[in-house]
């Protein structure tokens, strides 16, 4: 938090400010010491609020027009697109507005692997941030489900089966999910109600991340601890926020070109088509940014060891900062953990890819090999590397060169080097 | 690093052709759409002929039942004039009802009238069919993989079965079709409309127009979107060029560079 007490200028705002320190708030907000070489790749915090609430707003306009019943969902959606004045447009922002918000999620949480920033003291930033990315998952399956297309329901029939894989009480728990015997209207409207209420809770737990941010303030490229206030921070207005406000104008730009040019590109055509419990779609796959747990799903044998196995892969990301052995935090002046970090990155879209292919063949030992490695990766290269990696001289502050050195900063800077 | 990332996207790359190589990926027959690109617009024409084609061919039927008469007078669309629309809507039959004695009756159709159905139900219809469902047309381009382009390609995909496959009553050979057999015959013959604006009644461009109309049925707002897609990219572009200059200048004020 801010070191000096702030007291507003004016009586009233100390009257106020005295009861509900919400002005204090401001001011913490706006002078919060941020340091001043944080890359392109911190920008995704901001761009990832700008998402939710996009999904937020768009979400509820979506709700006064839509249907929960499996007899009218898929005719209110097009009663959205053809009739509701720009319902097309606020549809098609909704829809592409999940995959935005995964790839900005996945560069976010691969950004703070590559710069260790769930390390000491941040674990519970980390953790609360694997909590929002699980809800997510959640609310974009529920969501996916709403429209009722063949693609929601057989996707909400398999996904919804793998709990079948619980031993003795499985059966039990699924048609306690469905609140029936197949996935049918009572699935439909409780999907709707919890993907209504899941957004406000990812809202919630985002206010508790920026919260447990701004307690020992952020990371940086070199993943030093920086002194704060100092020569080595920038007060959050103007400098992030104008940085913040280009990078999300340009994932703008990229939002807008698939929201007006290619609305349907990152969907299922079989999603257009009215859910039909008789016909079974040939591929039944889901979305893209669930692929590359489909795939360790898949290359399981077993079904209850499958649903274990894609379950671990994702709370696997809880325990990291305990996993991960090493002092240092940035890969920067890990060279060896930037090897692996790229391994790691190439083995998860490896994984995303095989999701999408049928589980057989070629396709399938791939995909058992990239799971394994995944899990290696996290369980043994990780906390194994700690001990015998042979780290670089890290800077002593952002300003500073290294003792006895030219000055590093560059280095850390440069995006070359995240590249490299 | 960079190289072995560079390694396995090829090896993705390859192995993604390979596997559309042997799955027999068909390319699609291609034509001139003018619905594609940023500023892609239906041609007007081809709309009102290939809504002549549909309903004097495919609405036998194919039903579309989340588009209304007055739909085919609106902007972006056919644009019939109102009083055409109107015609249109009146020389269809619409069951309404129940009246003051609870007897269901036909009036002529009004604009707010959706199109009417070539069934009553699914069942019905799967009887005169031979058993297969004839999907609704209203999203139909947007439900197949392939869009406009497969759908032109299987109206001129018929062909006789090659040696050694054969095919049960009422099953036809189109090798554009997923697994080539289609319960529903080649529904164009040249000249099977006669089109009041003198265009020849091609089968390849009755295909076309009717593909075109059944685009516009599945995103009937396309023209507003690329529009309104031209302006948004443009102004984010400008906005978006003056933020970055902003930032140069705030950030000058430190020695760090953005």
């Amino acid at each position: 938090m801010s070191d000096h007490e702030y007291t507003p200028k004016s009586k009233a705002g100390k009257w106020f400010n005295d009861r509900l320190p919400l002005l204090t708030l401001a001011n913490h907000l706006t002078d919060y010491p941020t340091p001043k070489n944080l890359n392109y790749w911190w920008t995704f915090g901001g761009i990832l609020t700008f998402c939710l609430i996009t999904q937020i707003i768009t979400g509820l306009t979506l709700a006064m027009h839509y249907i929960a019943h499996a007899d009218m969902a898929f005719d209110s959606v097009e009663h959205i697109m053809r009739d509701v004045n720009y319902g097309w447009l606020i549809r098609y922002i909704h829809a592409n507005g999940a995959s935005m918000f995964f790839l900005a999620v996945y560069i976010h949480i691969f950004r703070s692997l590559f710069y260790g920033s769930y390390k000491a003291p941040r674990e519970i930033i980390w953790i609360i941030g694997i909590v929002i990315y699980l809800l997510m998952m959640a609310a974009a399956f529920m969501g996916y489900v709403l429209p009722w297309g063949q693609m929601s329901f057989w996707g909400a029939t398999v996904i919804t089966n793998l709990f079948s894989a619980i031993p003795l009480v499985g059966e039990g728990i699924v048609t306690w999910l469905w609140g029936g015997y197949s996935v049918d209207n009572p699935t439909l409207t409780r999907f709707f109600t919890l993907h209504y209420l899941i957004p406000f809770l990812i809202l919630g737990l985002v206010v508790l991340h920026i919260w447990a941010l701004h307690v020992p303030g952020n990371n940086n490229p070199i993943g030093i601890d920086v002194k704060k206030p100092s020569k080595d921070t920038v007060p959050f207005h103007p400098y992030i926020v104008i940085k913040d406000g280009f990078a999300l104008l340009m994932f703008m730009i990229v939002f807008a070109f698939f929201v007006f040019y290619t609305p349907n590109i990152l969907g299922h055509a079989d999603n257009y088509i009215e859910a039909n419990p008789l016909v079974t779609p040939a591929h039944i796959v889901p979305e893209w940014y669930l692929l590359p747990f489909y795939a360790i799903l898949r290359s399981v044998p077993d079904k209850l060891l499958g649903v274990i196995a894609m379950l671990s892969a994702i709370f696997i990301l809880a325990a990291l900062p305990w996993l991960d052995t090493s002092k240092i935090r940035s890969a920067v002046f890990r060279p060896l953990y930037k090897q692996f970090y790229w391994i790691l990155v190439a083995d998860v879209l490896v994984l995303g890819y095989m999701g999408a292919m049928p589980a057989e063949g070629l396709y399938l030992l791939i995909a058992r090999v990239a799971t394994a490695y995944y899990f290696l990766h996290f369980l043994v290269i990780l906390p194994v590397l700690g001990f015998k990696e042979k780290t670089l001289p890290i800077p002593l502050s952002i300003t500073e060169p290294v003792l006895g050195g030219t000055p590093n900063l560059a280095a850390a800077k440069n995006k070359e080097s995240f590249k490299a | 690093m960079k190289n072995l990332l560079r390694i396995l996207l090829v090896f993705i790359f390859t192995l993604n052709t390979n596997n559309l190589s042997s799955a027999e990926k068909i390319e699609y027959l291609e034509t001139d759409w003018s619905f594609k690109g940023l500023f892609g617009k239906f041609d007007r024409s081809a709309l009102q002929r290939g809504y002549q084609v549909y309903t004097e061919v495919c609405s036998s039927c194919h039903s579309m039942k989340y588009l209304s008469y007055r739909n085919l007078a609106e902007k972006g669309g056919p644009e019939f004039s109102e009083e055409e629309a109107k015609a249109i809507a009146a020389s269809f039959e619409v069951k309404d009802g129940p009246n003051a004695d609870g007897d269901m009756f036909f009036r002529p159709g009004k604009l707010s009238d959706k199109f009417i159905m070539p069934y009553e139900n699914v069942e019905a219809a799967k009887a005169a069919n031979g058993g297969a469902y004839p999907p609704d047309m209203s999203v139909l381009i947007k439900a197949r993989s392939g869009g406009a382009d497969y759908i032109y390609s299987l109206l001129l995909g018929y062909e006789d079965p090659p040696i050694g496959v054969n095919l049960d009553d009422g099953v036809y050979y189109n090798k554009y079709m997923y697994g080539n057999q289609i319960k529903m015959s080649s529904p164009l013959t040249d000249g099977i409309v006669e089109y009041s604006d003198g265009t020849e009644a091609s089968i390849q461009q009755m295909s076309k127009d009717v593909t075109t109309f059944l685009m516009w049925a599945a995103e009937p707002h396309l023209e507003a979107r690329h529009q309104m897609g031209f302006k948004a990219i443009v102004y984010l572009i400008i906005l978006t060029t003056l933020v970055y200059f902003s930032m140069k200048k705030i950030w000058s004020r430190i020695e760090t560079e953005v």
